[in-house]
């Protein structure tokens, strides 16, 4: 099958013209703007500002575990607060907010060819609820008692239990508040995504012809938007418990000699809740990373994406295949224990799907002509980043082998390798691609090169020696590890040398952040497609592009994302608004 | 957003046979369901989003109930009313159903009028909807008054299971809370209808985006969700 339209066939427009609110001073400009464009540089910037929060609060866990007792201001209970914010702002506010609120606003109406969300105002209100959300979670540092220590799975009972930080103070609630209004905001947007990727594209954009990039993000948004109710829920329920004293999660339940108010709740039943949301999490991470990489690697390779069909099956079947895993992160809970062996069994089918697009993204390179450009590097990264934790994750499906890692180092190494540090390395390739489109301005080539280096390098030196201190018996979410006889020589060294090299990727972060902001002004003009790339958002008449994305006309789509190194053609690129009568286009595979 | 127009089947390429066909179809251009509008499309989405809530509330509440140990209050006592001498079970829950069913039929003859362009009745279809909406949201106050009187609170009653009041009252709370919303929501568009704004296609105060008459039919979409969902809860909570 040639997937290309000749220029005769293009089918009649279904939609016409959509009315845009065009902004008449500065304000609605830049601050209050419907603009899906300026909404994603207000969701990026937020992400990364409360990013940086996370960041430093690693540090600061680092310091407490490479040199116990040094450091008199981490207590115990400040070292949980550290632990919980940290990764709840990771995952939900840094990587959800910046995959889907970031590059899915930017990109998916570039991409498709549309104008921009098909609606501007609540995808507006979105991100002001977003910002509500984190600053609500922000204020908790300054409420009595400080942030929320339950760890960000927030277990009960001892999340509200006042032996856990925040439990029976202001962290708790302001924490659940804010995830509730995370959901809120987040669903204002994602219907956007999902209703602009169904039925707001151009003229002969098919679901087929679409960029991986937008396939990734919105399955993910789909999934987003059946998952986090679960979470909702289950903040809502929590909430009550807290606050009304009702006993969803609440068994009978001593406490410090007194017998509580509590009766009779079930505690699985929250873990049940959250990891029906907590996994597909995982993925909603995830996918948008697979759609941005193939499309990074396609590029920089110049070359077609390996099964295009092949990838957007797999893309769907991770997607499906992740609401049917969620106890695999429950083995050690005290659920039934047939249940361990269903979960086991579709935990591991899902390496299959996965493994698909990791051998395609492989194939793509094969024979490339490949570009070591950064993007390509941070590309290149994510693939052995990924395969690294997705091989761990093979040990920690199994039941029998999960058992004894369960909350040791090792399960830390691998969510970092698998849905930290590899999808961040995608953030960071897709900004270093996509941010000559945004700005018009490329990032500096030498910083960036500095930057990947030592962040790639220095994640694998942060997190590899985690793996042994795992399998050692190293446990997870210990303030103070020393007198503890697992705690050998070697184990203690490693600690320290993993603190350490977090200063210096977080250094590297530094940086990065410098070349951000300087490049703006002082960067090398980019031009409007410095990468020779296919897709519609190069194709723009202005760069950055203006409000409404293209000019006068919607550009017409006659070919699939993929025509690079087309035999026969004059450039090794065809972008996708090219007619089809003058070149073939290559057979997706 | 504009008119849509009806797909020109004539230009479609000829499609696979079998589940190709079928993913053809879906992936077709521009547009995976044909001749549904930007806003039915969010609507949709949105009430299946809506749907993992509530049913992750009715789950949780069927976990709390078959895993207690503490008998659970029986229901046909419990929202029982004396009336004439006699107890009569779930009278009141009886009538609330009966009315908010009833407002799912004023809103379909609201979204017929709309389509006819009779501004005059489907206004007045709509505030009829939003009266009915009220009332049971009013009935269901009353409800909660009684039992909370009766000693029923989120953390206990006197007949058993504490999860009863706790499931109970965030149940029908969140429930009550979508038909408040919706009773606004049918308030502010039944204005928009009356004023012509859909005729003359007035832009939004806030989206300035121009309405359309198919507006009151998403509104609709929402009520028969919110009814729906009460059924369930209905089944679930009172006739288990």
């Amino acid at each position: 099958m040639v997937d290309v339209t000749p220029a005769d066939a293009v089918p009649p427009a279904e939609v016409g013209e959509v009315e845009l609110y065009h902004p008449h001073s500065w304000w609605t400009k830049y601050v209050f703007s419907q603009d899906a464009k300026v909404i994603a540089v207000q969701y990026a910037a937020t992400a990364t500002a409360i990013g940086l929060v996370a960041l430093v609060l690693s540090w600061l866990m680092r310091l407490q575990l490479g040199f116990p007792g040094t450091f008199d201001f981490i207590t115990p209970e400040a070292y949980y607060q550290f632990i919980t914010v940290h990764g709840m702002i990771m995952v939900i506010y840094l990587l959800t907010a910046l995959f889907l609120g970031g590059f899915g606003n930017y990109l998916i109406p570039l991409m498709v060819g549309a104008r921009d969300m098909v609606f501007p105002y609540v995808n507006m209100l979105s991100y002001w609820i977003y910002l509500l959300a984190v600053l609500v979670l922000v204020s908790s540092f300054f409420a009595p008692g400080g942030p929320t220590g339950a760890g960000w799975t927030l277990y009960p009972p001892q999340a509200i239990m006042s032996g856990t930080p925040g439990g029976q103070d202001w962290g708790i609630i302001l924490m659940l508040s804010s995830l509730i209004l995370f959901i809120v905001g987040f669903t204002m947007g994602g219907l956007n995504y999902v209703v602009t990727v169904l039925q707001g594209r151009t003229r002969g954009m098919t679901l087929m012809r679409l960029p991986l990039t937008v396939w990734g993000i919105f399955t993910a948004t789909v999934m987003a938007l059946l998952a986090f109710p679960a979470l909702f829920v289950a903040c809502v329920m929590m909430l009550l418990d807290r606050v009304l004293g009702t006993s969803f999660f609440m068994p009978a339940i001593v406490e410090m000699g007194t017998q509580l108010q509590h009766n009779g709740g079930s505690p699985i039943l929250f873990q049940h809740l959250f990891w029906f949301f907590g996994h597909p999490e995982v993925y909603i991470v995830a996918l948008p990373a697979f759609g941005i990489v193939s499309d990074l690697i396609s590029t920089h390779a110049r070359k077609n994406i390996f099964g295009y069909r092949m990838m957007v099956w797999a893309i769907i079947a991770i997607g499906a295949l992740s609401f049917v895993v969620w106890a695999h992160h429950m083995y050690v809970s005290g659920m039934n224990p047939y249940f361990g062996f269903f979960f086991a069994t579709t935990t591991l089918i899902i390496a299959v799907p996965t493994a698909i697009k990791v051998y395609n993204w492989v194939l793509t390179l094969w024979r490339g002509d490949i570009h070591l450009t950064i993007p390509m590097l941070f590309a290149l990264a994510f693939i052995v980043t990924f395969v690294n934790g997705g091989l761990t994750g093979l040990f920690l499906g199994n039941v029998v082998v999960d058992v004894p890692l369960s909350d040791t180092m090792f399960v830390v190494a691998h969510f970092h390798m698998v849905m930290g540090v590899a999808p961040i390395l995608v953030i960071f390739g897709a900004i270093y691609h996509w941010y000559p489109k945004v700005t018009g301005r490329m990032l500096d080539e030498t910083l960036g090169r500095f930057h990947f280096w030592v962040t790639f390098v220095g994640a694998y030196l942060i997190f590899f020696p985690m793996h042994y201190l795992g399998l050692m018996g190293v446990p997870r979410r210990y303030a103070e590890l020393t007198d503890m006889t697992i705690m050998t020589d070697s184990a203690r060294h490693l600690n320290s040398f993993i603190s350490i090299m977090a200063f210096i990727v977080g250094f590297a972060q530094m940086v990065f952040l410098f070349n951000l902001i300087w490049s703006i002004r002082h960067g090398r003009e980019a031009g409007g497609n410095p990468w020779r790339a296919t897709t519609l958002e190069w194709q723009t008449p202005q760069t950055p592009p203006a409000h409404g994305n293209f000019g006068k006309e919607l550009p017409i789509v006659y070919r699939w994302a993929y025509d690079y190194s087309v035999p026969g053609a004059k450039e090794d690129f065809i972008p996708q608004n090219v007619p089809g009568d003058f070149a073939p286009s290559r057979e997706p595979a | 957003m504009a008119e849509t127009t009806m797909t020109h089947t004539s230009q479609m390429e000829p499609r696979p046979a079998g589940w190709r066909g079928i993913a053809a179809d879906w992936a077709s251009d521009q547009r995976a369901f044909k001749n549904v509008s930007w806003g039915k499309a969010m609507m949709w989405i949105f009430l299946l989003s809506d749907t993992f809530i509530f049913g992750c509330f009715l789950l949780s509440y069927m976990t709390a109930r078959i895993s207690t140990r503490v008998p659970w209050p029986n229901p046909s006592e419990v929202f029982a009313l004396r009336i004439g001498g006699s107890e009569i079970p779930l009278i009141l829950i009886a009538i609330m159903t009966f009315v908010l069913i009833s407002s799912s039929g004023t809103m379909a003859m609201a979204v017929n009028f709309g389509y006819r362009r009779d501004r005059r009745k489907t206004a007045i279809l709509m505030l009829l909807t939003a009266a009915l909406g009220a009332t049971f949201v009013g009935m269901q106050a009353f409800e909660w008054t009684k039992l909370i009187t009766e000693g029923v609170r989120p953390w206990g009653n006197p007949w058993g299971a504490a999860q009863f009041g706790s499931c109970f009252f965030m149940i029908t709370g969140f429930h009550g809370t979508h038909v408040t919303i919706g009773v606004i929501f049918l308030i502010i568009v039944a204005r928009k209808v009356w004023r012509g704004d859909f005729d003359i296609g007035r832009p939004g105060f806030f989206t300035s985006r121009r309405g359309r008459y198919e507006n009151v039919e998403i509104m609709g979409l929402y009520w028969h969700f919110v009814d729906l969902v009460w059924v369930f809860i209905f089944a679930f909570f009172y006739l288990w």
